[in-house]
């Protein structure tokens, strides 16, 4: 780490964020394009060469729809919760590990927005205040599917985010770190942690995917029973921040995954920044290719799979981690 | 909603309610449904149904009010406009209350004031997904009335489109309760076979939906150059393209989660309920009118009818995938035995005449015209004839008075008797269960409120 002028982290700070917007937007038209190639269509290809200006409409067009706050419901939440969700998303970007410093014209600069000694819990804390979005915005669009929608996400919160926990204590027991640049410079002194965290990364995975509501998981928005879950009532730009929050906690997981299991940014020749789109892209492959794939749970299957298969299987591995580490390594 | 109609109906539910204390019973089921149909909102609707009962009678003790949700009729998966008044405690259905007409054309009745063989027109649209069983039932129908022999050749196209129909249906079927269940890409998969039958349905009808192609005393036309080529290499395909869709879903874990043991009603209260078709088979009941009261000549086909075990979706998805192979098979067997002659029967007064003869026979010319500005005379009596769809039996009822209109055309739909199962199906499932029971029941609403 190297001290930074202030005009400097916000510099950084502003164009992180236009680049993950950016990233969000090429994201969903990176999705379509596959799905599309996956169910034997081609996707969005008219606007712009090749489709590549879709995105660009899609906001022109949410830009300019109504914004609407439906009768029933408690308008200050209704307006505030999808910024919440978004707020969170994108802050939790501040934590992910680019590279190493680097001198950009004769200023030190951090390839991170703050390394700090507990990142990871943040990192977690974060997601976890993102739920609080969605169970807000279901609750006060005062409709009965987005309250449902907002029931199961909070269940869903609570049965995997422990799960998730548990699979990476693994990652800080063997790196005694929780600083995300930490993390990444033990792996790359020894090797990748997927190597020594199978199934702790088969867990993460799993949970990632229930994390960001995504199919198989994707109940709380589950279209063909709730119409659209706890964003039934929303539209136009509060909706577009619903589905840029949920696309780009789907980027921060993965880059999580990528950084404590994938060795982040570390990799030969290329630099750090390209290793890690990489590998965030390799992880919202998996995403794209399951929802291309896999039918929905069902709410207690759901459940079933949160508390008796991973939760078990998740304390296992971290105890079986602990036991090895605390006989073989100790120092 | 007019008040007008609000009043109508509270007025026949207060009838109801009041013949009902007169007799001292409570509520019948049909009197409650059209007492709360009308409401504005489902509160209203339910507790206009629940009028007349005890409801404190009804709660046990530390029950909680269940949360009342409106599904429909705009809703992603309610298969068109099936209302559902759902009672909901948290994730689990306490009781569905389907209300159905917000598709209601008054196709049966509209029958009445066309000549019998306009109607066939109005047939067609009332299950739009089996458009060419409708036209079979009903044409069977007055042929039955009019004592009209079929040939032979006429009866094959017959079972060959209608078994691309029942291909066509299962497609849309497939494809639509896997979306329903969050399987998207196997529907793309379904429609891109589906839209290649509709362009033989193109080619043979001319048109791709609401097909009018089987007429009075036959098919309207016989096959265009090129078609059976087409027919084969679909049907040559079609099996392939079923393991496909199989190999997504069978063995697919979540898929067999979701459909494995949902929506089970016993055998004997199915046929209690009156349903037919796959939903029925897949309990263990080997009911198909084409085995068990042969039409249309297909007593001279080898094919099976899959028959499940334990009546649950899965079972249905298997039974309505193995149709589709025998459909396949069927229609082979049409392509290989396909026998000569004429495509509709030579009765002048019935039939009209072949399009050249116009031009060089007068008796033809008045045929023509007094067949197209009146119709055909049908004796009078009453025939019911009733046909295998994908969705059960299919029957049409037509009264004849001598003139050249029917009485009345009525539809015996399988869509609208299997909706009944929904309801003992549904109690004490989770509401996603409920999702997928509509699925597998596979209900059309145009041909439930035609």
């Amino acid at each position: 780490m190297v001290d930074e002028p202030i005009w400097l982290l916000v510099v950084k700070t502003v164009l992180l964020v236009f680049l993950v917007i950016t990233f969000f937007a090429y994201m969903s038209l990176f999705e379509r394009k596959l799905i599309g190639r996956a169910q034997a269509r081609y996707g969005p290809n008219r606007v712009g060469p090749w489709g590549y200006l879709q995105p660009l409409a899609d906001v022109m067009k949410l830009i300019f729809k109504e914004d609407f706050v439906p009768q029933g419901a408690n308008r200050w939440l209704f307006q505030l919760a999808p910024v919440m969700s978004l707020v969170t998303a994108i802050t939790a970007l501040a934590l992910i590990p680019f590279g190493d410093p680097v001198n950009i014209l004769g200023q030190d600069v951090n390839l991170v927005g703050i390394d700090v000694s507990i990142g990871l819990l943040i990192v977690f804390a974060l997601s976890g205040m993102g739920f609080y979005g969605l169970i807000l915005g279901g609750w006060a669009s005062g409709n009965k599917y987005s309250l449902l929608g907002s029931a199961r996400t909070a269940a869903q919160l609570v049965s995997y985010e422990v799960a998730m926990g548990l699979s990476v204590v693994g990652v800080v027991l063997i790196s005694q770190s929780l600083s995300l640049m930490d993390i990444v410079h033990k792996q790359q002194e020894t090797v990748w942690y997927i190597v020594c965290q199978p199934i702790g990364f088969a867990i993460f995975v799993i949970t990632a995917v229930a994390e960001t509501n995504r199919t198989p998981f994707d109940l709380p928005e589950s279209e063909s029973e709730l119409v659209a879950g706890y964003m039934t009532e929303y539209g136009g730009l509060k909706f577009a921040m619903y589905l840029m929050s949920e696309y780009i906690n789907m980027i921060v997981v993965s880059a999580i995954g990528a950084t404590l299991f994938l060795g982040g940014f570390a990799g030969p020749w290329l630099p750090g920044w390209i290793w890690l789109i990489i590998k965030v892209l390799a992880m919202l492959f998996i995403f794209i290719w399951l929802r291309a794939t896999l039918p929905r749970l069902r709410y207690d299957q759901l459940m079933r799979l949160g508390w008796k298969v991973l939760l078990p299987l998740a304390t296992v591995n971290l105890i079986v981690t602990a036991i090895v580490i605390g006989i073989f390594f100790q120092n | 909603m007019g008040t007008e109609g609000i009043d109508i109906f509270t007025a026949e539910a207060r009838e109801a309610r009041e013949a009902a204390t007169r007799e001292g019973r409570e509520l019948a089921e049909t009197e409650r449904v059209v007492a709360g149909a009308e409401a504005a909102t489902p509160q209203e609707a339910l507790a206009r149904t629940r009028e007349g009962e005890d409801i404190a009678a009804r709660a046990l003790p530390g029950s909680r009010d269940p949360m009342i949700i409106n599904l429909g009729p705009q809703h992603p998966s309610t298969h068109g406009v099936l209302r559902l008044i759902t009672e909901l405690d948290g994730e689990i259905v306490r009781d569905v209350h389907p209300v159905i007409g917000y598709l209601h054309t008054g196709i049966e009745k509209q029958c009445e004031n066309k000549t019998f063989w306009q109607a066939i027109t109005l047939v067609t649209r009332m299950d739009y997904l089996s458009p060419f069983f409708n036209i079979h039932a009903y044409t069977a129908s007055v042929e039955k009335l009019l004592g009209l022999e079929v040939p032979e050749r006429a009866k094959w196209l017959r079972v060959m489109i209608s078994e691309l129909n029942r291909i066509t249906s299962h497609l849309v079927w497939l494809g639509t309760s896997g979306l329903e269940l969050g399987a998207i890409t196997v529907f793309f998969y379904t429609y891109r076979e589906r839209d290649r039958a509709l362009d033989l349905f193109e080619m043979i009808s001319g048109e791709r939906m609401n097909n009018r192609y089987f007429q009075v005393g036959g098919c309207a036309d016989d096959v265009p150059p090129g078609f059976l080529g087409l027919l084969k290499r679909f049907v040559d395909e079609m099996p392939s393209r079923v393991d496909e869709y199989e190999g997504m879903l069978s063995a697919n874990p979540i898929w067999i989660e979701r459909t494995r043991g949902v929506g089970v009603l016993p055998a004997d209260e199915l046929i209690d309920l009156g349903i037919t078709g796959p939903a029925l088979r897949a309990a263990g009941v080997d009911l198909d009118l084409r085995k068990a009261r042969p039409y249309s000549g297909y007593e001279h086909f080898d094919f099976t009818v899959p028959v499940g075990g334990n009546g649950d979706a899965y079972d249905r998805y298997l039974i309505r995938l193995r149709e589709i192979r025998e459909s396949t098979r069927i229609i082979q067997q049409c392509l290989d035995g396909l026998p000569e002659g004429p495509h509709i029967a030579d009765d002048r007064k019935v039939v009209l005449p072949p399009r050249p003869e116009l031009a060089t026979s007068m008796e033809a010319l008045i045929h023509h015209f007094k067949l197209v500005t009146e119709g055909f005379r049908v004796p009078e009596g009453e025939a019911y004839t009733a046909v295998e769809s994908p969705r059960g039996e299919i029957g049409c009822y037509v009264v004849a008075d001598g003139g050249p209109k029917p009485v009345r055309v009525h539809m015996r739909d399988a869509s609208f008797v299997n909706l009944q199962a929904l309801r003992p199906m549904a109690k004490d499932a989770y509401l996603a269960d409920l999702i997928a029971m509509i699925g597998s029941l596979d209900n059309v609403m145009g041909g439930v409120d035609r």
